[in-house]
């Protein structure tokens, strides 16, 4: 994984997403998601090709379930973007990559 | 855009497009292969098996092999021997010239192919059915679901349906009763179509209920799925059931609309190849998998037919040089 692609726990969460500058695009996955694993090296890539305006994090499903319920997630990969601490976007589902640029063009 | 012609282009990665990969490529003829892009369905690198957990069938692993890790083996042999993968989709053929052929990634519009082959395979396979209810784009992802392996975690103790009679539908059900508290298999007609031992493992499973001569006639809920109604066909009689995730597995249809118009098809959009072979009604375009496979659909069957419309390209190619 990626120096620029940071992972999350119920602990930290809260804090990370918080104190963050910038968009955080959170990735709910697992490691028996095929899919999850599929679109993990593309935002790598989307997390390195724009530092400094968007931050990827990891959330592991199977590590942290309390948030993917508090999220209402019931489908991996699914991607929240948190801006000021908020979640303003939900994308369900793997996608290729310039899709899921496409998808997060107003926040890049 | 490519100047250069290639002997060989696959379009597709699943058990058939690799195994034609894999033969090509130890013939020499560097194959490339445009491998699909990441998706949630079949529709993706690696095929269905994707999307699968143990596959107990595939011969030469008497301990079963995950789908995943199948296909992974797959793809390493075909780089192996020479195979170029591209993570990408074709979005436009144009084989009715005559080979050499044109095959466009990206802007389908442009003027020139992004690659030329002298021969092409294609290998697109198929993709599993959905209900075709309007409650599904809004459910999608929220308790509906076309992935029992990768959404089955979320519904630990809930009450679940899976709509299916066939392996594919027992086989996510029977998956499911790892995390849910009941499995409901919903079914159009009173008997299932699935092997004698998947219904026996469905059967033997205290966890897995059956509604018989049944169907789903919406998805209840805004935000999440909260009940599902099912038509009682012998009745007629509708009624709301509290499930709250909904898995569906009624069938397949092939990956075709890329070649609408250029490859004959038969009635069902299934692709059309000589009977007992896998060329198609264009020289120089061979067809393997499950997109010309309506009966069988198997992984090893896909690979079979891999095989042979790698030995018929070869062969074709040599002819013509």
């Amino acid at each position: 994984m990626s120096e620029h692609v940071q992972m999350l726990t119920e602990a930290t969460f809260r804090e990370e997403i918080g104190a963050a500058t910038t968009p955080v695009v959170v990735d709910f996955w697992a490691e028996w998601c095929t899919p999850c694993k599929m679109i993990a090296p593309i935002l790598d890539e989307i997390a390195s090709e724009n530092e400094g305006r968007i931050r990827i994090a990891k959330v592991n499903v199977d590590e942290s379930p309390n948030l993917a319920l508090e999220f209402d997630v019931m489908s991996i990969p699914t991607l929240i973007v948190f801006q000021d601490g908020v979640a303003k976007r939900r994308l369900v589902g793997a996608k290729a990559k310039p899709q899921l640029l496409d998808e997060l063009s107003e926040f890049l | 855009m490519s100047s250069e012609i290639r002997d060989v282009v696959i379009i597709g990665s699943g058990p058939g497009g690799l195994t034609a990969a894999i033969y090509t490529g130890r013939a020499n003829l560097r194959p490339l292969v445009l491998e699909g892009e990441p998706s949630s369905t079949g529709d993706q690198p690696g095929g269905q098996l994707m999307l699968t957990t143990e596959v107990e069938n595939f011969p030469g692993f008497p301990s079963g092999v995950m789908g995943p890790d199948l296909m992974l083996a797959f793809r390493e042999q075909a780089v192996r021997f020479g195979a170029e993968l591209q993570t990408v989709k074709a979005s436009r053929v144009e084989l009715t010239q005559g080979s050499p052929f044109g095959i466009w990634v990206g802007d389908p519009t442009t003027e020139e192919p992004t690659h030329r082959a002298r021969c092409v395979i294609v290998a697109t396979g198929a993709e599993a059915l959905m209900l075709g209810l309007p409650a599904e784009d809004r459910l999608i992802g929220h308790g509906y679901s076309t992935c029992a392996t990768c959404d089955g975690f979320f519904f630990r103790d809930q009450d679940i349906a899976v709509v299916g009679g066939g392996d594919s539908a027992i086989e996510e059900a029977t998956f499911l009763t790892r995390f849910a508290r009941t499995v409901t298999i919903v079914h159009r007609r009173d008997t299932l179509r699935a092997s004698k031992i998947m219904q026996d493992r469905a059967f033997s499973n205290e966890k897995i209920r059956f509604l018989w001569n049944s169907v789903v006639t919406d998805i209840v809920g805004e935000s999440k799925v909260e009940g599902v109604e099912i038509e009682d066909l012998t009745s007629g009689v509708r009624q709301v059931h509290p499930f709250t995730g909904l898995f569906v597995a009624i069938g397949h249809r092939p990956n075709t609309s890329l070649f609408a118009g250029q490859l004959d098809m038969r009635a069902n959009g299934y692709l059309q190849t000589v009977p007992g072979r896998t060329a198609t009604n264009i020289p120089g375009v061979f067809a393997c998998g499950d997109v010309q496979d309506d009966y069988y659909r198997q992984a090893i069957t896909a690979a079979g037919s891999g095989c042979a419309a790698a030995i018929e390209a070869e062969r074709w190619l040599e002819g013509t040089h």
